[in-house]
């Protein structure tokens, strides 16, 4: 727990984070089986053989296109979805075997921030139900007057008005009913939370003000994130370290300065020169990379590396190899044949 | 490019912030409405559904207390008043033992309108457990369960209603002879027990079918998912989550449920498997006054009218409540 203290650095990043693993991921794979129209059995592989770790404390950022699998790995890390291979390995406990009573004690240390803050409200509940649910599954508050105390707190604690405990999630704008979600998520507090593009939903003008708030939270509760987006301006402010997914694989995975100073995979490279710039100026001189075709099915998916249909620089090799998940410098892991040499 | 630039010289007045009062008119917003409130407006705009509902009231209240009012028990004979037409004294007129036919009818209301809800009742707790459940756990359990739906929709029901009343009988009677019935349940009689049994055990799959398939489009939801990831149980998720969220389909189904039970009860007391004599309900007072039809017409004519007012009505303010509740069902 002693490691907010060490979470002194103007760019967010936590140097004694190395120490402690909170969650390890190992070998996850999440296929779904679907019935193409012409009863065709598929399987969907949407995440697919992806090995990392999350630090205890740091903001780990994931991003990458619609379809990359971004939201399913969240969700099969919380069991959400049961994996279909793999291990997820928390505080030293593998919960992908865990049996459904055990597994609720681990739902109170895990918790999920959804991406639309209008459909993950239960639009039947007061805003007290809707945050009080979590405190009554864990048995979190020992009488009603306790119950409404706490429910109280977190509205204050998210930036809300505890006057509208009692009111209905339409009755609040968007920026407001993700409070309640944030809300909700910390009510069992918890010491992972999985946010799912909290902002992306969001006014412009909103997001900042989430995402303080988030980190606000994370500075107060010590949380550890794993923080979804496609937005890589909001991941470059947030996070201590990125993983870039395509296509179910993470593609590189390092600090997040490293990452916009020196993308080692031809894929990051093309993300990151397509980030808005402000400046005209600027944006004329710039060589924007831009990716051929859309990204490809993940029922087919081609063989070798998965990139190498849309990639600029592929060769032979990437036909006929799956380049390794490798360390390439201290803590840059790239999948890419060519890492550096490009 | 540059000389362009300058040469376009934008007012600076088009640029000073938005003073409050224009702020204000920025902000005009639907006020925000609950649910019933939402629901409440769109029904009292509805002057069909409004007038079928004053008349559901009247028939409901007429039910209630005509009987008290009226000077006649409705078993009460009256010697040498048999079969008079309608007067001021009996303003329906008596039937051929000289009872007062506005009592027996308001009595036979009161009979026929307690069937119809106390079946809806019964059929919305099966149907919502039943669709709620398919619905929810999917896959196998949906197949079957569905399967099972599909043979009790397909079996001819009026056919089996009279089946199970007759079979049913025996067993109920000997249930009420027992020293242990309740009761209440003796008052009720035979036929009006094997009337519940009977509708319970036929009229529930329209209700499970709809709150199937709104529980298969809820589940899906990002809210459910929230309360897994809580660690909401199975039950608690159905329960709390996901019923609640088709209340408004369910009354509006349980609301059409109402004519279709007082039918069934009507026309089981018309062929004679319905309440037992003395008790009257619209469908025998129907039945006893065929016999005399040609001399009589009146006898009939006022419980039909009775059981016409109440299922028109019903049915009417059903379809108006649909609109209220669910207006994407709307054409």
């Amino acid at each position: 727990m002693a490691n907010n203290e060490s979470k002194t650095s103007p760019s967010g990043y936590n140097s004694a984070r190395k120490q402690d693993v909170l969650i390890e991921v190992k070998n996850l794979k999440q296929y779904f089986n679907i019935k193409s129209s012409l009863g065709k059995k598929a399987t969907v592989k949407a995440v697919d053989d992806v090995t990392f770790n999350i630090y205890k404390g740091e903001t780990l950022g994931l991003v990458g296109e619609s379809g990359s699998g971004k939201t399913t790995l969240g969700r099969s890390i919380l069991r959400i979805y049961e994996p279909t291979a793999g291990r997820v390995i928390f505080s030293g406990v593998d919960i992908t075997k865990l049996k459904k009573g055990k597994l609720l004690h681990y739902r109170k240390k895990m918790q999920y921030i959804f991406q639309d803050p209008y459909a993950s409200l239960d639009p039947r509940m007061t805003v007290s139900d809707i945050v009080g649910e979590a405190l009554d599954i864990h048995k979190l508050a020992t009488s009603k007057k306790d119950r409404a105390e706490k429910i109280r707190e977190l509205l204050k604690l998210v930036g809300l008005n505890t006057e509208h405990a009692s009111r209905y999630p339409h009755e609040f704008s968007g920026g407001q009913r993700q409070r309640i979600g944030i809300a909700r998520a910390i009510a069992v507090e918890p010491e992972f939370i999985v946010c799912d593009e909290p902002v992306s939903a969001l006014d412009v003008s909103i997001r900042a003000q989430i995402i303080n708030t988030l980190e606000e939270m994370q500075e107060r509760l010590n949380l550890t994130y794993l923080f979804i987006s496609h937005d890589l301006g909001v991941v470059r402010h947030t996070c201590d370290r990125v993983g870039v997914m395509y296509l179910g694989h993470i593609v590189e995975l390092v600090e997040s300065e490293e990452l916009y100073k020196n993308p080692l995979h031809p894929y990051t490279q093309a993300l990151l020169t397509a980030i808005p710039e402000p400046d005209p100026e600027v944006a004329k001189k710039r060589n924007r990379i831009i990716l051929k075709g859309e990204i490809p099915s993940p029922v087919n998916p081609p063989s070798g590396c998965k990139f190498r249909t849309r990639c600029p620089f592929a060769k032979d090799i990437c036909k006929k190899e799956i380049p390794e998940f490798k360390e390439h410098g201290s803590g840059h892991y790239v999948a890419c044949h060519f890492a550096g040499k490009l | 490019m540059t000389n362009m630039n300058k040469s376009e010289v934008l007012d600076e007045k088009l640029f000073l912030p938005a003073s409050d009062s224009e702020k204000a008119t920025a902000e005009v917003m639907r006020p925000s409405v609950g649910y019933w409130r939402d629901a409440w407006r769109r029904l009292r705009a509805n002057k069909v559904a409004m007038g079928s509902l004053l008349v559901i009231l009247l028939v409901v209240l007429a039910a209630i207390i005509g009987p008290m009012l009226s000077p006649y028990a409705y078993d009460q004979i009256n010697k040498g008043s048999e079969n008079l037409p309608p007067s001021a004294q009996h303003i329906f007129g008596t039937d051929s033992l000289g009872r007062d036919l506005f009592t027996r009818t308001m009595i036979g209301a009161r009979i026929s309108l307690s069937v119809g809800v106390v079946a809806a009742i019964m059929i919305s707790i099966i149907g919502i457990l039943y669709g709620a459940i398919s619905g929810y756990f999917g896959g196998w359990v949906d197949i079957v369960m569905m399967r099972i739906i599909d043979i009790v929709y397909s079996v001819p029901t009026i056919l089996i209603v009279i089946l199970l009343q007759v079979a049913l009988k025996t067993p109920i009677d000997t249930f009420l002879n027992s020293a242990n019935a309740p009761n209440f349940l003796k008052n009720l009689g035979v036929g009006l027990i094997s009337i519940f049994f009977v509708l319970a055990l036929l009229y529930w799959v329209d209700m499970a079918r709809i709150v199937r398939g709104q529980i298969l489009a809820l589940k899906e939801q990002e809210f459910v998912l929230a309360a897994k990831v809580l660690g909401a149980s199975n039950r608690d998720i159905i329960f709390k989550h996901l019923v609640p969220n088709c209340i408004g389909q369910i009354i509006v189904v349980a609301t059409l449920k109402i004519p279709e039970a007082i039918f069934v009860e009507s026309f089981l007391s018309f062929i004679g498997l319905g309440v037992s004599i003395p008790m009257a309900s619209l469908g025998s007072l129907s039945q006893t006054a065929l016999k005399g039809i040609y001399s009589y017409p009146y006898m009939l004519f006022f419980p039909a009218a009775t059981i016409s007012i109440i299922i028109l009505s019903i049915n009417l303010f059903g379809d108006g409540l649909r609109d209220a509740l669910d207006p994407r069902m709307k054409k």
